[in-house]
């Protein structure tokens, strides 16, 4: 075998690896038997019963939202806060940068914990609401990775320029500026929305009774097995991401792709 | 307001107002509570109890277990992520996008599902069984072992170690290789003296996102581990959900956020930019 057969083999075995779950979870999602453990023939039953599922429907609405809110949100206030790192000396530079990935760095558990303290000493009412606020805040850092970059290479001149020919500070930004970073800016905000959706640590210590994302839900039903709805489910997100991934990758310009190669 | 980008402290806090505030209010008031319920009792006096309990026999054994089994992931994975990180980097097309596109894709089926389905693959009758008894091989027994959590971990936290190794091996620029070969290098010499020495910052990198997590987890165990084998995550988590002891869990989140330090000093040691290199 030459070297190259032997590298392509070896990256073959490793994305089995990493796809074999889900082939298995796509093929579950095809089982007419409410027990993964036996093999009951094949069906479409299940893709036609999630959506006659209210529980289900509603875990969807709910992590659907949270990952979207979160990520604008948190896309919003990480546009601000690389405008103002930028503007800093060089301490107070290091310091806020390293405060703000503490929730990246730090673990998910901790960071679970340390919310849910906060929102039981602020007296707030546990569900929807502390789960947004906790998914924007472990956001945040993933948008600020993305857009600092762009932010670096941006040249102070064409806004100063901007700002001589007459414009305002805030058009210029919007003018000038954000043109600049908006491939960042879809980077974080993209990253921020796959984080979201992906979360079940800290939304499991944040949420309250009764609400579900679908990460929680799945993971209430671990004990009694899971809801053959819930493999569909999967299976039609994987699918449509995968279908979206690929179109984007076909575009030519693929301003996301050309954007993290800079980073 | 002479430029937004230049350099100046002056409008900069009132510029940055939104992110500040949300600094303080959701990242550092809450490390402050851990702090706080971590060194009080019920009662409310000042006790270092609840950070002396790691020392107790069950919480001792938890926080060894992780510690080993975190260990040992993150080992397997940088074992199996360099050559694939070099062989990826090597590739001519240089598509970053799509090898970050292929690793990241999983991410988007549920984590939880995900590592269920790992258990429908390792069960005494699962999926992986019925092919070695098909190959008359022995059949494994690793479901609801330590190994299993390892694979859990192994599994789901490889990206994170592929990931910044590749990117920092794409960095490398190719003069210096190319003038090392010049001067008579072998390819064993260029990849000791060159190649390993500048994408060093990535291993680091890595390093902590895979050992940080996996030493961390409690819904991995959980899952794999047949909720018989205890992680120090298993444990907070406990204390948290169930035996509602907020304190006990606060002090043993503070010995873990030690080692979470520790190994981000260290860390920060090798990848002087701080940035990482995840992406």
């Amino acid at each position: 075998m030459t070297k190259k057969n032997l590298q392509r083999l070896y990256i073959g075995l490793i994305f089995f690896f990493l796809y074999a779950p889900i082939i298995t979870l796509v093929i579950l999602s095809f089982n007419d038997s409410r027990t993964r453990a036996r093999w009951g023939g094949f069906t479409f039953r299940w893709y036609g019963s999630l959506f006659q599922s209210d529980e289900i429907m509603w875990a969807l609405f709910n992590t659907l939202s949270i990952a979207l809110l979160s990520a604008f949100f948190a896309t919003l206030i990480g546009t601000i806060a690389c405008v103002a790192i930028m503007r800093m000396k060089k301490t107070s530079r290091a310091v806020s940068i390293g405060i703000t990935n503490i929730p990246m760095l730090n673990a998910e558990i901790v960071t679970g914990i340390s919310l849910m303290l906060l929102f039981i000493s602020l007296g707030l009412r546990f569900g929807y609401g502390t789960i947004l606020l906790s998914h924007i805040t472990f956001n945040i850092p993933y948008v600020i990775l993305c857009i600092m970059p762009k932010m670096r290479q941006l040249n102070p001149s064409t806004y100063e320029a901007a700002r001589d020919l007459g414009a305002s500070p805030i058009y210029g930004f919007f003018k000038v500026v954000f043109p600049d970073l908006l491939p960042g800016i879809i980077a974080g905000f993209l990253m921020a929305f796959t984080m979201s959706l992906d979360d079940f640590i800290i939304t499991h210590f944040t949420k309250g009774p009764g609400v579900h994302t679908l990460s929680t839900m799945i993971y209430s039903e671990v004990r009694k097995g899971i809801k053959p709805e819930m493999y569909a489910l999967s299976t039609l997100i994987f699918a449509s991401v995968l279908l979206l991934l690929l179109l984007i990758n076909r575009l030519p310009a693929g301003e996301v792709k050309k954007n993290q190669h800079n980073l | 307001m002479a430029n937004l980008l230049r350099k100046k402290e002056n409008n900069t806090f009132i510029i940055g107002s939104p992110y500040f505030i949300w600094v303080v209010i959701f990242i550092v008031v809450p490390l402050i509570m851990i702090f706080y319920y971590g060194l009080i009792d019920r009662n409310g006096n000042f006790t270092l109890e609840n950070i002396a309990a790691i020392a107790q026999p069950v919480h001792l054994k938890a926080l060894r277990l992780a510690l080993w089994l975190g260990v040992i992931a993150t080992v397997i994975c940088l074992i199996i992520a360099y050559p694939l990180a070099y062989i990826l980097s090597q590739t001519s097309i240089n598509r970053y996008g799509f090898v970050v596109f292929l690793f990241i894709l999983p991410m988007w089926m549920n984590f939880l599902l995900r590592t269920l389905a790992w258990q429908t693959l390792l069960e005494k009758t699962g999926v992986i069984n019925n092919i070695l008894v098909f190959l008359r091989l022995p059949p494994l027994n690793i479901i609801n072992t330590p190994a299993a959590i390892v694979l859990g971990m192994v599994y789901n936290f490889l990206p994170f170690m592929v990931l910044p190794i590749y990117n920092s091996l794409l960095k490398i620029d190719p003069n210096i290789i190319n003038a090392a070969r010049d001067l008579g290098a072998n390819s064993v010499k260029v990849l000791q003296k060159i190649i390993f020495p500048l994408s060093l910052p990535g291993v680091i990198s890595g390093i902590t996102m895979v050992f940080i997590p996996a030493l961390t987890t409690f819904v991995i165990s959980n899952l794999l581990g047949g909720s018989k084998i205890l992680l120090i995550g298993n444990v907070i988590e406990e204390e948290f959900t169930h035996a509602g002891n907020w304190h006990l869990g606060s002090g043993l989140s503070i010995v873990l956020m030690l080692f979470i330090i520790v190994n981000m000093i260290i860390s920060s040691i090798f990848d002087k930019t701080g940035e990482g290199n995840f992406l």
